[in-house]
């Protein structure tokens, strides 16, 4: 069972070849034959099947219903969605019932897509595998020995899965892009503040973005199409591109200036992987593309950067979950001071600790300057390396991971080892530049992205150029 | 490498409103030291001339209208923001006593 290109469900539920509810009923159905894998924590089957009557009604009356009209969608379990609870996988969410949608989601619904589920993720978007859930672990849609990445990890398998044409996800320090590549799917990180952040549960909120997970680019794209744009309730959005991303220019290759990130092509990279990026990379350098190595000198402390920058905001986004307003709440506690530290223990998981410590050391007293500071300087040097390279290239490329999907287990023990994983991923989202990851062969049967970056907002050019990437 | 004391993951826990096992604290003292160590190798990062990135849009003062809203987040009653307390009386957020 596979899923039509976005654009052809929607014009079929518009003409009314199609309804919205069998739609709605095929993803249904999908999300229940692809259980063993955990993708989802739970459907939202009553409010989609609702949504799904009045779309139909809306189509009858003559109306047209939207970009997407009934168009199956699965959510991140961070966004707040309403028709079932909003979790973000951890125990200290459990029984939280969203006040109110992400703009993404209200977006998404305006154009008449319907949200049929949430998908599973690391605890809080912590972790590269979504073993850090603290309800299950997603299995890799091509063996279930092993993990799909993460942290949206739920979202990209889903999408593998046909349970349905799109899903969403966050990117911190590589989590669309990652579980993509290791699943084999197509994950855009888009230019940070293009999609607004309101409604998303906070991680880190310099680098945190909402985007897409599909099996095309096109299908991406318009979803980014329409996600997009400035929104009142995230001040740190920006405008979209005024060309939109829907309609996008056929990549000229011929014309095209290639850098290959020499930072991305050390020692710790797989062969597998390797093999299968040089065969994308010959692919378009057959095409026409001039191809030339570009180094920028700081990437190799960029995973520094990102382990100090990242959990100083986790610390800070994660001290609202404090046992008063929402969220678990410790019964027993006999003071408020109880109250917080009981809540918070009892209810965050190891990983979630283990960031808001790191985050509270590295923004103390004393340490502040040595670490913060000095990791948000060493960022504008990242900065300005990749705007140096983007004078010279019009796109950058490298692998998105060092390896293929690893087994469950692997790196459990060792939490700096599972950092490791996100190598080549958190350079992006230090400089807030978009980055895509497009399925580019695989390596043992297993699957590997290449993984593509542009210039800040320079999104509409980076999809056609991944589109054109997809199709060698 | 230097590694964090027990007494400095024990003040790291209280800073953070974290009450740890004494099995968590040895095991966080180890895989704290760990990461944290690995961090440091920004020490020797030379960033002579640079400044400090907070927030890559380069945006500033975004400011809205100062007018009442009821869409997106501000649709939401006061009774659907209270539904999720563990506890509340009266419209308002009920907490233990905390003075006195």
């Amino acid at each position: 069972m596979s899923w039509d290109p976005i654009v052809t469900i929607a014009a079929a539920v518009n003409s009314k070849k199609t309804s919205a509810k069998e739609q709605v009923e095929k993803a249904l159905l999908a999300i229940d034959a692809g259980n063993e894998f955990d993708a989802i924590i739970a459907k939202t089957e009553d409010r989609a099947l609702q949504r799904a009557t009045e779309i139909d009604e809306k189509v009858n009356r003559g109306e047209n219903a939207g970009r997407l009209a009934g168009v199956p969608f699965i959510a991140k379990d961070n966004f707040l969605t309403f028709g079932s609870e909003t979790t973000a996988a951890s125990n200290i969410l459990r029984g939280f019932k969203a006040p109110y949608q992400a703009t993404a989601i209200e977006r998404l619904e305006a154009e008449g897509a319907i949200c049929v589920a949430k998908a599973n993720l690391d605890a809080f978007a912590h972790g590269s595998s979504t073993e850090n859930s603290d309800f299950m672990v997603t299995k890799n849609p091509h063996d279930k020995s092993r993990v799909p990445g993460g942290s949206s990890g739920g979202s990209a398998a889903a999408v593998i899965l046909d349970m349905a044409p799109f899903a969403l996800g966050t990117d911190t320090g590589g989590s669309i892009r990652l579980p993509a590549s290791f699943c084999g799917a197509v994950g855009h990180k888009p230019s940070y503040g293009l999609v607004s952040r309101s409604g998303v549960v906070a991680m880190a909120s310099s680098t945190d973005v909402i985007g897409p997970l599909t099996k095309t680019v096109e299908d991406a794209a318009i979803v980014l199409d329409v996600m997009s744009g400035r929104d009142d309730f995230d001040a740190t959005t920006i405008e979209k591109d005024p060309e939109g991303y829907a309609d996008l220019p056929n990549c000229d290759f011929k014309s095209l200036k290639v850098g290959i990130i020499k930072e991305y092509f050390g020692e710790g990279l797989e062969q597998g992987v390797r093999s299968a990026i040089d065969t994308r990379i010959d692919a378009m350098r057959a095409a026409g593309a001039t191809i030339e190595e570009v180094s920028l000198p700081s990437l190799p402390l960029a995973l520094a950067v990102y382990y100090i920058v990242c959990p100083a905001e986790v610390t800070s986004n994660l001290a609202r979950y404090d046992g008063q307003r929402y969220g678990y709440s410790e019964k027993d506690a006999k003071s408020l001071d109880d109250s917080y530290e009981l809540s918070r223990s009892h209810g965050f998981g190891a990983e979630a600790k283990r960031r808001i410590m790191v985050g509270t050391y590295v923004l103390s007293s004393g340490y502040y300057d040595a670490y913060y500071r000095k990791a948000q300087t060493v960022r504008t040097k990242i900065i300005k390396e990749f705007a140096d390279a983007f004078s010279r290239f019009d796109v950058l490329v490298g692998p998105t991971a060092p390896m293929t999907a690893f087994k469950i287990g692997a790196n459990t023990d060792d939490p700096l080892k599972m950092y490791l994983t996100d190598i080549m991923t958190v350079a992006a989202n230090m400089a807030g530049i978009p980055s895509i990851s497009v399925p580019a062969g695989d390596a043992d049967g297993l699957p590997v992205g290449i993984q593509l970056l542009g210039a800040a907002r320079s999104d509409r050019q980076l999809l056609s150029i991944a589109k054109g990437v997809e199709k060698l | 490498m230097s590694t964090l004391s027990r007494e400095d993951v024990l003040k790291l826990a209280r800073l953070s409103r974290l009450t740890l096992t004494d099995e968590e604290v040895e095991r966080y003292q180890k895989e704290l030291s760990e990461i944290l160590n690995y961090v440091a190798m920004l020490n020797n990062a030379d960033v002579s001339g640079e400044k400090p990135t907070y927030q890559v849009t380069g945006l500033e003062n975004v400011t809205r209208k100062d007018e009442i809203r009821h869409d997106g987040p501000y649709a939401a009653s006061q009774n659907e923001l209270l539904n999720n307390a563990p506890r509340s009386q009266e419209d308002q957020f009920k907490v233990s006593r905390m003075i006195g």
